[in-house]
C-alpha cells in the first residue's frame, strides 16, 4: 500500500488523483467482502471430527444448487450444540451422544465411526482383549513381553485432551481409569498413524476409516474391526456422528439433511472411511 | 503541497501506531483470558503443579516449564559450538569472496519453514535415535538437535556483526605482538566481542523457547516430568499448539495462562539481549 503511494508520488505527482482512487478501491473491496458474508445461508458448526466430512458434503450439495450457501465451522461437539441452542448455528455437529439435558434437541445420526486400536505392521500381536488394552493405556502393562510379544517397552500413543476420539476411547476402553501421563500425545488421527507406522513398539487408536496398509488394526477379543462387525454389533468401539437441530428441521437445513441421508451422500461417506447408516448401498 | 505532506505524515503515524496498538491488544487479551484461571487455581498450583489433566481440572504446568528449559538448553549445547565455529570460519578464516557464498546459505536456514525442520526430524532423526539409543525416538534429544540447527542463523549473524564491529587495531595489535592468528581469534577477538555474541545466543534462546510446530512433531508431547534426554516432553508452546483445537472454558483459559508464562520468559530474554548489546555499543 505504502509502496504504491510512494511510487505514484515520486513518478508523476498525481498523488492528488491517486489517493482517493486507492481509498475507493479499499472501500470497494471491504464492501464486497461484507456482501458475501451477508448472503443468506446456513451455518453448520461443531465437532472437528465431523467437520471434514461435513465440508465435503456441503461442497457436493452446493455444486448442484448454485443458490445455496452452507458454511461449515469447527469448534468441538459441545460448542456446536451450544451454538444450536443460542441460534448462532443452524446445525450442530456432534461426535458424541447427547447428554440428558441436550436430549430435547432434535438429532439425526448421519454416520457412525469405529475406533480401531492400531500397532506397527511388524508387531506379532494381533488380538487383545479390552481389559489388556486398558491396562496398557493406563500404564499397568509396560512391556510387550507381558502380552506375549518381544521384550521391549511399549510406546503408548494417545490423542490430546479435548479430542472427541480421545473422549470416545476413554469411555469405551478406559472407563474410570486414566490414560498414562507417559503416553505420547499427537494432535490428529494422521499424526498418530504416522508415529505408529514408524515405531515397532507403539500402540494407539484412530478412526477405522483412516487405517491403511501402514499400520495393523488389532482384533478385540477376536472381533475384527470392519463394517460387517460394526453393523452386526460385535465390534463395540463405535461412536455416532450426529447432526443436531433446535427443532424439526425446515427449509435449507431440511433440504441439506435430506441430502446427507441420501444414498449418494452416504456412498461418499463410505468412500471417506465412515460407516454409513444405510447398510445396503446399491 | 504542504497540507498533503501533513496528511501523509498523519497516515503513516496512524499505521505505525496501529502496530503498537495491535501488540497492546494481544497482550491485553492474553492476560484477560489467562489471569482468572491462574487466580482460580492458585499461582503456586499452576506454576509448580506436576499434573496437567484439564478434564479433571488439574492445571499444573511445571513439567512443561522444565521441558522448555531442557529443550532450549539442549539446543544451545548444539547451537553455540556450531554457531561460534561457523562465525570464526566466516569472519576470519576464509577469503571474503568465499564468505559471500556461505552467508546467503546460512541465511537461507532461517527461511526454511519450521514444519520442514519438524518433518525432517520426524523422518530422519527420530528413527535414528529410536534404533540406536532406545526410547520412543520422539524425544528431547531429537528436539534439541533440530532446534540447534534452527537457531544457527540467529547466532551466526549477530556474532559475526559483533566481530566485524571491533576496531581493526585489536587484531593488528595482537598480531604485531607476535600472537598467532588462532591466538588472536581466541584470546583477543572473541573475548572483545563477547557481549555481542552473548546477545546473539540469547536471541537464539528466545527463538528456541518460542518454536512450536517443529516441536509438536518431534517431542512426542507427553505431559510428564522428563528424566532423560531420551524422554518425550511437552514444552509451553507445544502445550498451547496441541490442545487449542478443542479447548473450551477453563481449559482454554489455562492455555492462555500458559501463554502468559511464556510471555514473561520471552520478555526477560529479549530485555537481557537488548541490555547486553547496548552495553557493547556504549
Amino acid at each position: 500500500m505504502f509502496e504504491l503511494c510512494h511510487l505514484a508520488f515520486v513518478q508523476d505527482g498525481l498523488m492528488k488523483l491517486r489517493l482517493p482512487w486507492i481509498l475507493a478501491f479499499i472501500v470497494a473491496i471491504s464492501m464486497t467482502t461484507a456482501c458475501q458474508r451477508s448472503r443468506a445461508g446456513i451455518t453448520v458448526a461443531g465437532s472437528t471430527s465431523v467437520e471434514p466430512f461435513a465440508e465435503l458434503l456441503a461442497e457436493e450439495y452446493m455444486s448442484s444448487r448454485s443458490e445455496s450457501r452452507i458454511y461449515v465451522q469447527g469448534g468441538g461437539s459441545t460448542a456446536g450444540i451450544e451454538a444450536v441452542i443460542t441460534g448462532a448455528a443452524n446445525i450442530g455437529m456432534s461426535s458424541r451422544n447427547l447428554t440428558e439435558a441436550e436430549k430435547k434437541l432434535y438429532s439425526v445420526i448421519v454416520a457412525k465411526d469405529a475406533i480401531a486400536i492400531i500397532v506397527h505392521i511388524s508387531s506379532p500381536i494381533d488380538n487383545l482383549p479390552l481389559d489388556k488394552i486398558r491396562e496398557v493405556f493406563s500404564g499397568k502393562i509396560t512391556n510387550w513381553k507381558e502380552l506375549g510379544g518381544p521384550d521391549h517397552p511399549i510406546d503408548i500413543v494417545t490423542r490430546e485432551e479435548g479430542s472427541g476420539t480421545r473422549e470416545s476411547f476413554q469411555k469405551f476402553v478406559m472407563g474410570k481409569e486414566d490414560i498414562s501421563l507417559r503416553a505420547l500425545v499427537q494432535d490428529s488421527n494422521g499424526a498418530v498413524r504416522q508415529v505408529i507406522s514408524s515405531d515397532p513398539n507403539a500402540i494407539g487408536y484412530i478412526s477405522l476409516g483412516l487405517v491403511n496398509e501402514q499400520v495393523k488394526a488389532l482384533r478385540i477379543s477376536g472381533v475384527q474391526p470392519n463394517l460387517a462387525n460394526v453393523y452386526n454389533g460385535k465390534y463395540t468401539l463405535v461412536r455416532p456422528f450426529l447432526f443436531v437441530f433446535s427443532g424439526e428441521p425446515a427449509g435449507e437445513a431440511k433440504s441439506f439433511i435430506d441430502f446427507v441421508l441420501s444414498p449418494q451422500a452416504q456412498k461418499l461417506l463410505l468412500k471417506e472411511g465412515l460407516v454409513p447408516i444405510i447398510e445396503k448401498l446399491g | 503541497m504542504q497540507v498533503q505532506e501533513k496528511v501523509i505524515e498523519r497516515i503513516l503515524l496512524l499505521i505505525a501506531l496501529s502496530s503498537i496498538l495491535i501488540l497492546a491488544l494481544i497482550t491485553f487479551f492474553i492476560f484477560e483470558e489467562g489471569i482468572p484461571l491462574i487466580l482460580k487455581v492458585g499461582p503456586k498450583a499452576f506454576l509448580l503443579g506436576e499434573k496437567w489433566i484439564p478434564s479433571k481440572g488439574l492445571f499444573g504446568i511445571f513439567p512443561m516449564i522444565v521441558s522448555s528449559f531442557w529443550v532450549t538448553l539442549g539446543a544451545l549445547l548444539f547451537g553455540i559450538p556450531l554457531g561460534l565455529a561457523c562465525t570464526i570460519f566466516l569472519s576470519e578464516l576464509i577469503p571474503p569472496s568465499v564468505g559471500t557464498l556461505f552467508r546467503p546459505a546460512i541465511q537461507l536456514l532461517a527461511a526454511i519453514p519450521s514444519v520442514i525442520y519438524g518433518f525432517w526430524g520426524l523422518i530422519v532423526l527420530v528413527p535414528l535415535i529410536r534404533n540406536h539409543l532406545g526410547g520412543p525416538g520422539l524425544s528431547i534429544l531429537a528436539g534439541s538437535l533440530v532446534l540447534g540447527f534452527m537457531i544457527l542463523p540467529t547466532i551466526i549473524t549477530i556474532s559475526e556483526d559483533a566481530l566485524k564491529a571491533l576496531p581493526p587495531s585489536y587484531k593488528a595489535g595482537a598480531l604485531a605482538l607476535g600472537a598467532t592468528h588462532w591466538q588472536t581469534i581466541w584470546r583477543v577477538l572473541i573475548p572483545a566481542a563477547r557481549s555481542g555474541i552473548v546477545a546473539g545466543v540469547i536471541l537464539g534462546m528466545g527463538r528456541a523457547i518460542g518454536e512450536t510446530m517443529a516441536m509438536i512433531m518431534i517431542l512426542g508431547n507427553a505431559v510428564k516430568m522428563p528424566v532423560s534426554f531420551l524422554d518425550s516432553a511437552r514444552t509451553l508452546t507445544t502445550n498451547i499448539g496441541i490442545e487449542m483445537g478443542y479447548a473450551s472454558g477453563g481449559h482454554r483459559q489455562a492455555l492462555f495462562a500458559t501463554g502468559i508464562v511464556l510471555f514473561f520468559i520471552i520478555m526477560a530474554l529479549n530485555t537481557l539481549a537488548i541490555f547486553l548489546s547496548r552495553r557493547r555499543a556504549g
